[in-house]
């Protein structure tokens, strides 16, 4: 008898504990998941042109300025990649500060105080490659994120609540690309949003505006009109990554395999 | 200053925004977790399957498992950049995530902790509460010591021989339930590194059962560990002339009987070590077989910066060396403490390599960072995840375990079961 | 006789329904499964509006052009023309009220972010007119020679 009682006692336990999360979530039906996933008209992506980018730093120094990122942390919500490959097959990339400050010389930054200066004749090729949030179509930053800080917006923006975000660095972590960090200010993750206070208004973003090679381009993908979408659907574009499954929306013209 | 800039040095080409984000306190979590898990497991072993020789440590294993647990998630706490708001994760999880089940996992497992101690303790607590509450005029501290002893009662002073008798069989129920949920709690641990995705040495299904395995280990060290420093102390205290106990018989009882339980311990201590080792060879040699695109940099970490701490501190200092104290005939006190202490080290050796190992190469696979502990606090974040917030976590427990003792009496009480 | 067994469920139970009674009190009212369901979506709703407040600091070139037409226009014949006027002026948020916030960054290295000669191959840099840096002067301002706004080396000052 006695154990029938610690059976159903256990029983109740698993029933009690599982109650716990199905109260927390507000259970819906599949119905009204349905409807809630109506798809919005806008889904932002962009394109970079990795022929034009010369390297000038002119859309991080903006992104910086027009997202509040303290100016001198060493973190930012993009950053321009330098590649050059030498003609002994050795690969030497670097990004100093972001490349706030743009490149400015030929000296490779290794790190630890050490850069190493490549000679124009030993280049094969050499190139800038842009980086800023791929705002990917599943992206695995919201997947981990314990609390439901950071999220996905209708238009597939991906962005951080800093008010609710308790700080633990998970999406950081979770991040293929590298382009979470915590804000020095507010202490919680931060990325890059598409300058969503500017897209949101009709302007261009930070670093698009100031590009002045224009090798950044922001459009919106469901717009057949729209001249980025029209480039990304009708030329040969590249994505980063693609073996984690993220479905970047970030696409790139002269892509390189040695581009990480 | 960025978060993590203090103590990561970058080399070659690391993306602007990576640092090791986790640091030390992340690695005393699956560590302290860890041998919260493998403390139950060992106490259950006792109360689920009998083994007898087992039952001198299982009580102490189970009190000393419920001082971790508190400990457990302090190392969290240290690490939120938002400490405050850790209550979130209770209040809106998102169980896509690995980390959201923690509130849940973990307080369940509190429960059954909280309550098998309960169905351990609760004739305890009626004779201690019954006195005071039939005696006149009490002083503050027995007024204090009855309240906290009759709330612990939960109003229940039926200890006939038959509420005893089922009192048992909850035990059994709930060490029973808890084996589970303790290698839940634990290798969810696993499992939140193991799914990460873009971290190469970290993305493995093996994860969470090498973390389970490694967790027993620990547990069962660290028990035998605490065991030993108990039983030496009453030894102590068994020879001092002046001691009312004094008696040179009992010194030798309480030797003959330690030395015993801790070679029935080591053995299972031993067996989990080697499951634990296969596992995560099993894991080095299949990546190095499959050789996919991150072996290049994984191999460089693993065999290159990463030696020392993986084969000669981890394997080496940590495995090998216990394998040999433990195997090699005619075991002693002084010979097990050693093996033990190596035993957690190497368990924490292997938390450390998971957890600063993962972070020690760029997701662009060409280049490194380096992670310098914090050892000097200079501020709050070098104080927190710091050498000294490191070691603050590992002593808690300890410190958490003198006061419950005084609640949980783990030695000098009468057997009841 | 009442079973004892249950007491601890009872208080496991109490503690459980203590936190469900917290919770709506302590969860913002908006918070909860939205477009992109509970994967991606989990999220409080008004947080999208707090993003949208952030200031537009950058205001662009015709901006700058509504009052200053005469400079866009003779920038306009020149190379410089891809320049945006605030990529070297400054944010012009707080420019029309507050003039003498704008920093202009007349520096050699603002120059040398596209002048500093880099011969790569395949990229947009190589065909940029640029100089030496450790050759070309070292040390003095470029704008002690050049104008910005008329950057043609036949218009040397």
């Amino acid at each position: 008898m006695i154990s029938r009682r610690d059976f159903l006692k256990s029983a109740a336990k698993v029933v009690a504990g599982a109650s716990i999360p199905l109260a927390a979530i507000e259970i819906l039906a599949p119905a009204r998941v349905h409807a809630l996933k109506t798809d919005s008209s806008i889904r932002w992506a962009f394109l970079v042109d990795t022929y034009k980018c010369v390297g000038c730093g002119f859309c991080v120094k903006a992104c910086k300025n027009e997202n509040e990122i303290p100016y001198d942390a060493n973190v930012t919500r993009t950053w321009v990649e330098r590649y050059v490959l030498t003609k002994d097959g050795k690969l030497y990339a670097d990004s100093p500060k972001g490349a706030r400050d743009g490149f400015t010389g030929t000296k490779i930054d290794l790190g630890m105080g050490h850069y190493q200066d490549i000679k124009k004749e030993d280049i094969k090729k050499a190139f800038f490659v842009p980086k800023l949030c791929n705002q990917c179509d599943n992206p695995p930053c919201v997947q981990v994120c314990p609390v439901g800080a950071t999220y996905q917006a209708p238009d597939g923006v991906v962005m951080v609540d800093r008010k609710w975000c308790i700080g633990c660095g998970y999406c950081i972590m979770a991040c293929p690309y590298g382009v979470r960090f915590f804000h020095p200010k507010y202490h919680t993750a931060e990325k890059c949003n598409f300058c969503y206070h500017r897209i949101t208004k009709g302007l261009k973003t930070a670093c698009v505006q100031a590009c002045p090679f224009g090798a950044r381009q922001i459009g919106n993908i469901k717009d057949p009109n729209d001249p980025v979408a029209k480039a990304i659907t009708t030329e040969r574009v590249g994505i980063l990554k693609s073996e984690y499954g993220t479905k970047p929306q970030v696409f790139y013209i002269g892509l390189d395999e040695e581009v990480r | 200053m960025v978060h993590g800039e203090l103590w990561t040095v970058k080399e070659l080409f690391v993306t602007p925004n990576e640092y090791i984000y986790w640091s030390v306190q992340i690695v005393m979590y699956p560590f302290m977790t860890g041998l919260v898990a493998g403390a139950f497991v060992l106490s259950s072993l006792y109360h689920v399957f009998g083994i007898k020789a087992l039952k001198d440590i299982a009580r102490f294993a189970l009190v000393f498992s419920f001082a971790l647990l508190f400990a457990a998630p302090v190392p969290i706490i240290l690490h939120l950049q938002h400490p405050l708001r850790g209550v979130n994760v209770m209040m809106t999880p998102h169980f896509t995530s690995a980390i959201a089940a923690f509130g849940i996992v973990f307080s369940a497992y509190g429960a059954i902790v909280a309550s098998e101690l309960w169905f351990l303790y609760r004739k305890h607590f009626v004779d201690v509460a019954l006195p005071l509450k039939e005696k006149q005029d009490k002083t503050p501290g027995e007024w204090f010591k009855f309240i906290i002893f009759c709330t612990l009662t939960l109003g229940v002073y039926d200890i006939s021989e038959e509420s005893l008798h089922r009192d048992e069989k909850a035990i059994k129920v709930l060490a029973g339930l808890g084996i589970p949920v303790a290698c839940f709690l634990h290798g969810y641990a696993g499992f939140i590194f193991g799914s990460v995705k873009a971290n190469a040495l970290w993305m493995t299904p093996l994860m969470p059962v090498i973390f389970i395995m490694s967790a027993v280990v620990s547990g069962i060290a660290l028990c035998m560990l605490t065991y030993i420093l108990t039983m030496e102390i009453r030894k102590y205290l068994a020879c001092r002339k002046q001691s009312p106990t004094y008696s040179p018989e009992c010194r030798e009882e309480i030797k003959s009987v330690e030395i015993n339980v801790i070679k029935m311990t080591s053995r299972y201590l031993l067996f989990f070590l080697t499951f634990a080792i296969s596992l995560e060879l099993l894991d080095l040699i299949f990546r190095g077989y499959t050789a996919v695109k991150s072996w290049d940099v994984l191999r460089s970490v693993i065999y290159g910066k990463d030696f020392t701490d993986i084969f000669i501190l981890q394997y080496g200092l940590g495995n090998l060396i216990p394998f040999i104290l433990f195997l090699t005939p005619g075991i002693t006190i002084k010979r097990a403490v050693i093996g033990v202490l190596l035993v957690l080290f190497g368990v924490f050796m292997m938390r450390w390599n998971v957890v600063i190992g993962g972070q020690a190469f760029s997701l662009t696979f060409a280049g490194y960072m380096h992670y310098h502990l914090p050892i000097i606090p200079h501020n709050m974040e070098t104080l927190k995840e710091g050498l000294f917030g490191a070691l603050g976590v590992f002593i808690m427990p300890f410190v958490l375990f003198y006061f419950m003792v005084k609640i949980f009496p783990v030695f000098g009480l009468k057997e009841s079961h | 006789m009442k079973n004892h067994i249950f007491r601890p469920l009872w208080v496991v139970i109490g503690l459980v329904v203590l936190i469900l009674i917290i919770r709506p009190f302590y969860v913002p009212k908006d918070f909860g499964i939205h477009e992109r369901g509970y994967m991606y979506g989990w999220y409080r709703k008004s947080n999208i509006e707090d993003w949208k407040k952030v200031s537009v600091k950058y205001q662009g070139k015709e901006y700058c052009g509504s009052c200053h037409p005469d400079k866009v226009e003779s920038i306009d014949r020149t190379p410089h023309a891809v320049i945006q006027c605030e990529n070297c002026h400054g944010p012009a948020l707080e420019h029309p009220s507050d003039p003498p916030k704008l920093a202009i960054d007349r520096t050699r290295e603002q120059c040398l972010r596209c002048h500093a000669k880099l011969v790569y191959p395949s990229s947009g840099r190589a065909n940029i007119r640029g100089i030496d840096p450790d050759k070309h002067n070292p040390g003095v301002e470029c704008v002690m020679c050049h104008n910005p706004h008329n950057p043609i080396l036949e218009g040397l000052k």
